[in-house]
């Protein structure tokens, strides 16, 4: 399986990276490294530009990430009309990477703050579509 | 090698939906770019357009406007940076003259945006981020700009007054120029009290999508003085990137692209900030415009605000930016608008810009950008 099921509305599914999707339904949030020179990616990459490898490893996001920056889209795209409002937010991780995603409709608006702590977790949708999410650590 | 100078400059009126085509729409800005030059279509030997692809139906949009315009059997090909596309055909229209291939180009950016809704346009804009790993999550562009102004606020205690500030000033300005989309004038409390689109960033923080065209005229330096008696000089060029994910972004306080490209071209020009007379910024939102004060050395990182509040952005202040009323006034063609910045700074170096003329203004300067910061243009203009 590729990414046909990711996210509200995906818009491709054939990847290299396509074993994400696997790792994911059984309950990981993984990034790549470079066996070669230990290039690290998320969003995973499948070659490393750096050394031209493609002999990548998977390993898991399990840090606590901090919250970079957030916003609550209250107008959503074509095919997204019926999420929002849902909250956008860009988290670092001390696996050397950023990731964007939604927080977990758990978090309320006033209880965000710059800065506050949050794991990536795998996030089941409806009509058995999968993400991640942000989720308080 | 020879000097490069803009001779002609148009554009149509932005509106919110046109009732055109995209080939009429091009000949509006054709017209008004080739009006007062001693040529005609015949003497213009290749032709750049500039859009971003599926908001209308047709593909390789070059060859259609090319036979409209009758610019054919001229070259013509497309070129696409999203919604800095016209300055990347500056870019492109430059190096072509500067090579010896050819002695005068037109640079045409067009967009017709009112085919889609506004939800299908916004879907559109999600897709000019990464399609796999983030468009799925409902990113949107004001959504990555909101997200920079979060962050901007967090880290030097902007408010959302601040950001207000950049739409009264360019409301003020919009009301007088024929051209734009949007011209009312607009209180603080207007804007403060606009519906929250994706917070912090209202409905009034907020440029509308509009149809529009703009065409640019470059030629080399004996050329464009036969042509014109007043060429404008092409003197910095800055191009850059930044990530197309979100998540490759080093900070969210400014746009790393734009801050790239202004030290290309200032060094290129051999200018220094305080040089420009008249700017125009990309404020796709009002956040933009504040971020590009910074971005380009107006202001000190975390000082954007304090021109605002000084008034420094306006007409008779240090540093007047966006006076036809910006992109939140006129309304933003994609593929047009940075013609239309550039344009306008033309019109400001001649000394043609009526409805707000900066005083002896010699030295101009157009920051255009792609998508939520991922393609960064700076562009410095000479009487
Ligand atoms: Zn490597």
């Amino acid at each position: 399986m590729g990414f046909e099921n990711f996210g509200t509305v995906s818009f491709t599914a054939e990847a290299k990276v396509a074993d994400f999707i696997t790792q994911l339904e059984a309950g990981k949030v993984m990034a790549t490294r470079c066996r070669k020179c230990g290039g690290s990616y998320f969003p995973p990459k499948a070659d490393c530009p750096k050394c031209l490898s493609s002999d990548v490893e998977w390993f898991e996001v399990k840090s606590q990430g901090k919250l970079l920056s957030y916003t609550v889209v209250n107008y959503g795209p074509s095919g997204f009309e019926n999420d929002a409002p849902y909250i956008l937010a860009l988290v670092k991780f001390d696996e050397g990477i950023q990731i964007l995603a939604r927080l977990s409709r758990d978090i309320e608006e006033k209880d965000i703050k710059m800065g506050m702590n949050l794991t990536v977790n795998p996030a089941k949708l409806p009509d058995n579509r999968i993400a991640y999410e942000f989720r308080r650590a | 090698m020879e000097d490069v100078a803009i001779v002609g400059a148009g554009q149509s009126v932005f509106a919110r939906s046109c009732g055109e085509s995209i080939r009429e729409l091009c000949f509006e800005a054709y017209k008004e770019a080739l009006e007062g030059l001693d040529i005609t279509g015949n003497d213009i030997d290749a032709s750049v357009v500039c859009s971003a692809p599926e908001y209308d139906k047709q593909r390789s949009p070059s060859g259609l406007i090319s036979e409209y315009l009758e610019l054919t059997p001229k070259p013509t090909f497309y070129v696409e940076t999203v919604c800095s596309s016209s300055s990347t055909g500056l870019r492109v229209a430059w190096s072509l003259i500067k090579a010896g291939l050819h002695k005068t180009v037109a640079v045409i950016g067009f967009q017709k945006m009112s085919e889609l809704s506004s939800r299908d346009a916004a879907e559109r804009m999600g897709r000019g981020g990464d399609i796999i790993w983030e468009s799925p999550f409902g990113i949107t562009m004001p959504a990555g700009y909101a997200m920079y102004a979060r962050a901007h606020m967090a880290r030097y205690g902007t408010t959302e007054e601040h950001l207000a500030k950049v739409r009264v000033k360019n409301s003020h300005y919009g009301v007088a120029n024929p051209k734009a989309n949007y011209r009312k004038e607009l209180s603080l409390e207007d804007i403060l009290n606009s519906e929250m689109i994706t917070s912090p960033l209202k409905k009034f923080d907020c440029c509308a999508n509009a149809d529009g065209s703009s065409c640019i005229i470059l030629a080399g330096g004996d050329v464009a003085k036969s042509i014109t008696k007043k060429p404008i000089w092409v003197v910095g060029l800055g191009a850059a990137t930044d990530t197309m994910s979100m998540a490759g972004r080093k900070s969210l306080t400014g746009l790393q692209c734009a801050q790239e490209a202004a030290k290309q071209a200032y060094e290129m020009a051999g200018v220094k900030p305080q040089d420009i007379d008249v700017a125009e910024v990309h404020d796709c939102f009002t956040v933009s415009e504040l971020l590009a004060y910074e971005d380009l050395g107006f202001a000190k990182p975390g000082e954007g605000a304090g021109l605002l509040e000084d008034k420094e952005t306006y007409v008779e202040g240090k540093i007047p930016v966006n006076v036809d009323g910006g992109l939140l006034s006129k309304g933003h063609p994609i593929g047009a608008t940075g013609g239309s910045q550039i344009r306008t700074i033309v019109r400001q170096l001649r000394g043609e810009a009526t409805e707000a003329q900066v005083k002896d203004a010699e030295i101009g300067l157009v920051h255009n950008i792609g998508g939520v910061g991922q393609y960064g243009n700076v562009t410095i203009l000479r009487r």
